[in-house]
């Protein structure tokens, strides 16, 4: 058990790694540095390479490589190249606002989500189930940009229940991004329901069908206990892994949403952030997600391991 | 699994379906509801993209001050939009680029995603373990992070935009397509392949293809609507079609600064593309069911 979580952990870090070579390396290869986009792209000679000398630009990439990802691994994200500000100060607030956005999804629609699987599960093809595996499905394939602007249209254009568009400003504090953030929250948890309710259902299906739930029906045991205690334990435990890729969805998911809906997270820094090139923030915020990204995997891959009887009981034996 | 005839292919390795009887698959599809409704779609939208320059009622790019956010009347069934431009007009044309970038991003992403797939299975041991991390690594930075980078350094044309779909859509099947081999390498029939000493390019091309080919085809399904919202997310956030070329996602986000009193502009391109993507998902799920391949357990990546 114990080499299985430790091998996991270092394939994490070495995907980590991994990325931040391709992130540096894709922002090597692509034409124009960071001097080229700060004194724009025409210019030229003596002015050029002042501004290489001092970004240092001019050393070999290997070294600034270390550098930059010693730098990283440390807190450090450098400095952006527009402004010439603390990348890691300019990204903290955009972070913790997209956090708070993720986190009120999360918390709104993972509950949600297995409450209605389980019951669409158990009520397969009754009209509740029709009712919400139709919507789910819709959900998932509609593009978020799209259901936002109908949701908008309805909620705040036709009703005017909520504003729909967010005007607090980057650095205000969580408390005031409500009722503004409401309607974000809305479309993301939408999508993510749909995504994790289907497997929820598909999973308890699956479960209900089992052996050993025959035998308890037959048994006598009463259907809420067979439910609660025999079933969804072993049908919850395939959702972790979904609402982790859930969670690595809503990273580039939210982008759009964040845009839509002129909210001030990560995702619109990003976009901006590319607009201008300004390759340092690029790089920060790409290192930023991708390792979100793989920790939240990783989380998931453990939590499974560690929920999962068979898994342990195999490992106690030895393997 | 419940059959012991021993002539009989275990159950949990299927034999090919569709290269088997493409036809028998085809009728398969068509008999679910949301195979017929889904085909239905998805024909449709690709004959309307053929034919609409036919007998569109307007030029899509006349424009007319007179006539601007003019609310639907019988000369514009679905009114003007912000600079006098027929809205019917442009939805009818709007999916045009949509449908070819990824109508050629598509294949390319399965064929190229598909075959390395195939080729990492069936080598395995180190090289195969040092590319999935790689793979992984890619899949780690968010898809519109990676499309951005590219797009805003060599420009949003479809001759840089078909490839990078095609790239980047390309890399999960990597994945898809190497589990599907593992499930067939282990059987009896590859190492007689390997006995008979075929080349490594013989057996894939003879024993893993058509046993890979099911997957491929509903995950390709899958790519192709996925790829169709990248696409149109990007027009949507400016960095995909330049104006005045008509696409849904660019003509959603010029009619959402008017929403408030000129609500018909965003609801064309609206339900366009939701019909066309929903079409397509509808299709893959029936598809899937057809060739009995579960794809219930996958979210998107």
């Amino acid at each position: 058990m114990l080499r299985m979580l430790l091998r996991r952990c270092f394939l994490g870090a070495v995907t980590v790694a991994i990325v931040s070579a391709i992130i540096f390396l894709g922002v090597e290869l692509l034409p124009g540095d960071a001097c080229t986009a700060f004194l724009e792209r025409d210019a030229k000679g003596q002015m050029l390479e002042n501004c290489r000398k001092d970004f240092g630009l001019d050393r070999p990439a290997l070294t600034r490589y270390f550098e930059w990802a010693g730098n990283a691994l440390q807190g450090d994200l450098g400095m952006s190249a527009s402004g010439r500000k603390s990348i890691a100060e300019l990204v903290g607030h955009r972070m913790k606002n997209s956090l708070l956005l993720a986190a009120v999804s999360l918390s709104v629609g993972v509950p949600m989500a297995i409450f209605l699987g389980v019951i669409t599960g158990l009520w397969r093809d009754r009209p509740i189930d029709l009712f919400f595996s139709t919507v789910a499905i819709l959900a998932m394939t509609i593009p978020e940009f799209v259901s936002a602007t109908v949701l908008i249209l309805i909620f705040s254009v036709w009703l005017g229940w909520l504003p729909g568009i967010i005007v607090t400003s980057a650095s205000a504090p969580a408390s005031e991004f409500f009722p503004e953030i409401l309607l974000p929250v809305f479309v993301l948890a939408m999508v993510m329901m749909a995504h994790i309710l289907r497997m929820v259902r598909s999973s308890v299906i699956e479960v209900m069908a089992g052996d050993y739930i025959q035998m308890a029906t037959l048994k006598g045991v009463p259907y809420w206990r067979i439910v609660f205690s025999h079933a969804l334990p072993n049908a919850l435990l395939p959702a972790i892994n979904v609402v982790a890729l859930t969670i690595a969805w809503l990273l580039g998911g939210v982008v759009v949403i964040e845009v839509v809906f002129n909210y001030p997270g990560l995702g619109r820094m990003m976009i901006d952030a590319i607009s201008d090139r300004d390759l340092p923030v690029v790089q920060a915020i790409a290192l930023i997600v991708a390792s979100v990204y793989v920790g939240v995997n990783l989380t998931a891959d453990i939590l499974t391991m560690v929920a999962n009887p068979r898994l342990r009981t195999l490992n106690m034996r030895g393997g | 699994m419940s059959d012991l005839s021993p002539h009989v292919i275990p159950a949990e390795t299927p034999a090919p379906k569709f290269l088997s009887g493409p036809r028998t698959v085809l009728r398969d599809v068509m008999s679910r509801p949301s195979g017929a409704i889904g085909l239905s779609l998805v024909v449709f939208h690709v004959l309307l993209a053929l034919t609409s320059p036919l007998y569109v009622p307007y030029d899509f790019k006349t424009m007319n001050s007179m006539l601007m956010l003019m609310p639907p009347s019988s000369e514009h069934w679905l009114g003007t939009d912000h600079l006098g431009r027929d809205v019917l007009t442009r939805v009818l044309l709007g999916g045009r680029e949509a449908l070819l970038v990824t109508g050629v991003a598509t294949p390319v992403a399965v064929v190229w995603g598909g075959f390395m797939g195939i080729l990492f299975g069936l080598v395995g041991g180190r090289v195969d373990e040092v590319l999935m991390r790689v793979v992984d690594a890619f899949l780690s930075l968010p898809w519109i992070l990676k499309m951005l980078v590219l797009i805003v350094t060599f420009g949003s044309g479809i001759e840089v935009l078909i490839p990078t779909l095609a790239f980047f859509y390309g890399i999960p099947v990597i994945r898809i397509a190497r589990a599907a081999t593992h499930d067939v390498v282990a059987r009896d029939f590859i190492s007689a392949a390997k006995a008979r000493g075929h080349s490594r390019m013989t057996i894939i091309r003879r024993e893993l293809v058509p046993n890979v080919l099911d997957t491929l085809m509903v995950e390709g399904a899958m790519r192709w609507s996925w790829m169709l919202l990248a696409f149109s997310s990007l027009s949507f956030l400016g960095f995909g079609v330049s104006p005045p070329t008509p696409d849904w996602g660019l003509m959603i986000a010029d009619a959402r600064g008017f929403m408030s009193f000129a609500p018909w502009g965003v609801l064309g391109p609206v339900i366009a593309l939701s019909s066309l993507i929903i079409g397509i998902n509808l299709t893959a799920d029936a598809l899937a069911k057809a060739l009995g391949i579960d794809r219930a357990q996958k979210a998107p990546v």
